[in-house]
């Protein structure tokens, strides 16, 4: 479009949709949902009862063609902006709460479209919930797939999105949640030396579930949002992503002022990459 | 003395389910005194201020002077059973279909005569008796003579049973027991011989003190429930809606803010979308199936119990997003009284002080215990009562209330910071 110059032919939108389709269509490409169903029964984030609570999912039918609205069906739906697969802005942090465009209706619309770097930890996560990714990790990964390119979404592949029983998905106990997470050195370093996008996991929180006993608390959150940089949680089928190639898309609503809201995430990948 | 059928006969599937019939419900507006103190395990009659006289039946002036200065006094209820009768046929359908009828005309040592079912556990007349007030299934005020030294004992009696909603062989769905309260409910419905106690849970994920023991009990049913969600009080009411017949709604979210001491609504908003639309919702989803079981043999649908707070009365400043979700959630419960009330359901709230709870941690002693409640909801279940204050803070606070509701309130305000 801006290089259409006045006379020359433009590119009709039908062209460019029919550019896509071909891509999408053909064996070159193809989609992966990285979204979690809504529902009411998808578990929220738990907090001591005495805090501010977030809201869980909840939809109350407004009319199913009766005679509250005879010819249509639809909804009121509410929920906490951190619910099911959702987007953490900036603005989410105490240490986020003054970075430029760092709430929903403010953020560069240039970030909803990035590459990932998926980093498996299934094995270990499965054999210890409360497994940390460490620099080591991220060092091991690197040799085998590269340097983490800047502007990319760090992915922490855990299967834990497969535990569908909501106990063993929150995990809890008398001593908290039990989930795996980055340790603080590691979101150190994807932050100040990587410059990645962002940090997504499958589970309820960017930061593992005894994140609030590290040095600092919630050390994902601490440093990603300090630095401008976003959340992406409750993701599922990262297992059919590729260590490297896929496009993450992930619009969150443009919320004023919004600290995150579910969004739907689909990665882009293409067809020879791996990753089931 | 008569036992309760332990093991009621299962429902014959192809005859029609009865249909409920009630006693004639209609009282005059002075008589509905009797009702008030009856809806409270009280006897109360008209005294008069000018003379002394006893009142009976209520009316507007005294009997003996023609004063108009007549208030409702407690009695002790002792008087002799001069005679009695079976009364073998009647009109109202009620009363038809369960003839026969043992009534009698008591003279009370008060000075005035009343008419009374007696208690099978009497000895024919004259006898001396003791005079208590229940409500019947319609609601209202009756009179019943026991036998002078013994407690009123409904269950004993076959036919007066029916005035009670005993737990005994009966259904139950208690909403909420992963609370205290909630499993000390549970407990004691299942002493008191509940057959079967569906217990809904809610937030699986957060495990409760004491909960996983609730699955030893041989009666009971772990439920999911939550009542912040429509869909989940739909799937339960569809499931097993048919089968409850009694519903203890134990669910309560208490938070312990002032106005100023929370900012937001947020929490308000929780405490109401448990304690006043939680029982909205369940009263939509339960509300009409229970109604229509309400016949339904000698195990049918009595009644609705919903665990309220005395902070609905009046408004406790400390605790105050909290109470004003409870008198919105007592206020609903009217309204549901006179809907299942049709079908002689009743609707039993329990308003008592604070609880030995996390959220009353800091109120001062006396506290009740969860299991003190839990007694109580059984004592009216097995009773005929429909308001229940348990506890020496809910009496304290309901006489300050009768007496004066003003001076309540500004005596709760003083305590406000």
């Amino acid at each position: 479009m801006n290089a259409a110059k006045k006379g020359e032919a433009t590119t009709p939108p039908t062209d460019l949709r029919a550019i896509l389709s071909g891509v999408i269509g053909s064996s070159g490409v193809r989609l992966v949902d990285l979204t979690q169903t809504l529902s009411p029964d998808f578990p929220p984030i738990v907090l001591p009862p005495e805090m501010g609570q977030s809201r869980p999912f909840r939809m109350e039918e407004i009319s199913r063609y009766d005679d509250r609205g005879p010819g249509w069906y639809w909804n009121n739906v509410s929920f906490g902006e951190h619910t099911g697969t959702h987007f953490d802005a900036p603005i989410h942090w105490i240490s986020g709460r003054d970075r430029p465009n760092n709430s929903l209706d403010t953020l560069p619309i240039e970030h909803f479209i990035a590459p990932a770097c998926v980093i498996d930890c299934g094995a270990e996560a499965s054999a210890n919930a409360d497994f940390l990714l460490t620099v080591g990790h991220i060092a091991a990964w690197e040799k085998q797939h590269g340097r983490i390119p800047a502007g990319s979404w760090v992915l922490m592949r855990t299967d834990w999105s497969k535990r569908t029983d909501a106990v063993a998905y929150q995990n809890l106990d008398e001593t908290g949640q039990h989930t795996p997470g980055p340790d603080p050195d590691c979101v150190r370093l994807l932050v100040n030396e990587r410059d990645v996008l962002g940090f997504g996991t499958e589970t309820i929180g960017t930061d593992a579930g005894q994140a609030a006993h590290f040095a600092p608390p919630y050390p994902c959150h601490y440093y990603m949002h300090g630095a401008g940089k976003y959340g992406l949680q409750c993701l599922c089928n990262l297992d059919r992503l590729p260590a490297t190639g896929a496009l993450i898309v992930a619009a969150p609503l443009k919320i004023l002022g919004g600290s995150g809201s579910p969004l739907r995430v689909f990665a882009i990948v293409p067809a020879s990459r791996g990753g089931g | 003395m008569p036992e309760p059928a332990t093991q009621p006969k299962l429902k014959n599937p192809v005859l029609r389910t009865r249909q409920p019939t009630l006693p004639p419900a209609s009282r005059s507006r002075v008589a509905l005194g009797l009702t008030a103190a009856a809806a409270r395990g009280r006897l109360e009659l008209q005294v008069c201020r000018d003379c002394g006289a006893v009142q009976f039946p209520p009316r507007e002036v005294c009997r003996t002077c023609l004063s108009h200065c007549l208030v409702w006094r407690l009695q002790d209820g002792r008087g002799e059973l001069l005679t009695e009768t079976m009364l073998r046929n009647a009109q109202e359908l009620f009363f038809r279909e369960r003839l026969p009828w043992r009534v009698g005309i008591i003279h009370l040592d008060a000075g005035v005569n009343v008419i009374a079912f007696v208690h099978a556990s009497v000895g024919a007349a004259p006898c001396r008796v003791h005079i208590k007030a229940a409500l019947d299934r319609a609601g209202q005020a009756v009179l019943i003579a026991v036998p002078e030294h013994g407690r009123l004992d409904l269950s004993q009696d076959p036919k007066l049973r029916e005035m009670t909603c005993d737990p005994r062989s009966r259904k139950i769905l208690v909403t909420d027991g992963k609370s205290a309260l909630g499993q000390a409910v549970v407990r004691a419905l299942a002493e008191a011989g509940a057959e079967r106690i569906w217990i809904g849970e809610a937030e699986r994920w957060k495990k409760a003190p004491g909960f996983e023991a609730l699955r030893e009990l041989p009666q009971a049913m772990i439920v999911p429930l939550d009542v912040t969600d429509g869909n989940s009080v739909r799937e339960l009411a569809g499931e097993i809606g048919a089968k409850v017949d009694i519903l203890v709604n134990t669910c309560d979210c208490h938070r312990t803010f002032s106005i100023a001491s929370r900012r937001g609504v947020e929490t308000a908003q929780l405490e109401m979308d448990v304690n006043y639309f939680g029982l909205l919702r369940l009263a939509q989803e339960f509300g009409p199936v229970i109604k229509a079981r309400a016949a339904d043999g000698p195990t049918s649908a009595v009644a609705w119990v919903n665990m309220l707070s005395i902070f609905a009365l009046s408004n406790y400043p400390t605790h105050g997003t909290y109470s004003a979700s409870k008198a919105a959630a007592f206020s609903l419960s009217q309204a549901l009284r006179a809907e299942l009330g049709q079908a002689g359901v009743r609707v039993i709230n329990i308003f008592p002080g604070p609880i030995d709870d996390e959220w009353d941690q800091l109120e001062r002693p006396p506290k009740l215990s969860p299991s003190g409640v839990a007694s109580a909801v059984v004592e009216a279940l097995k009773g005929s009562v429909e308001d229940v204050y348990p506890g020496d803070v809910a009496q304290d606070w309901l006489a300050r209330h009768l007496d004066n509701p003003k001076g309540l309130e500004r005596e709760l305000s003083e305590g406000a910071q």
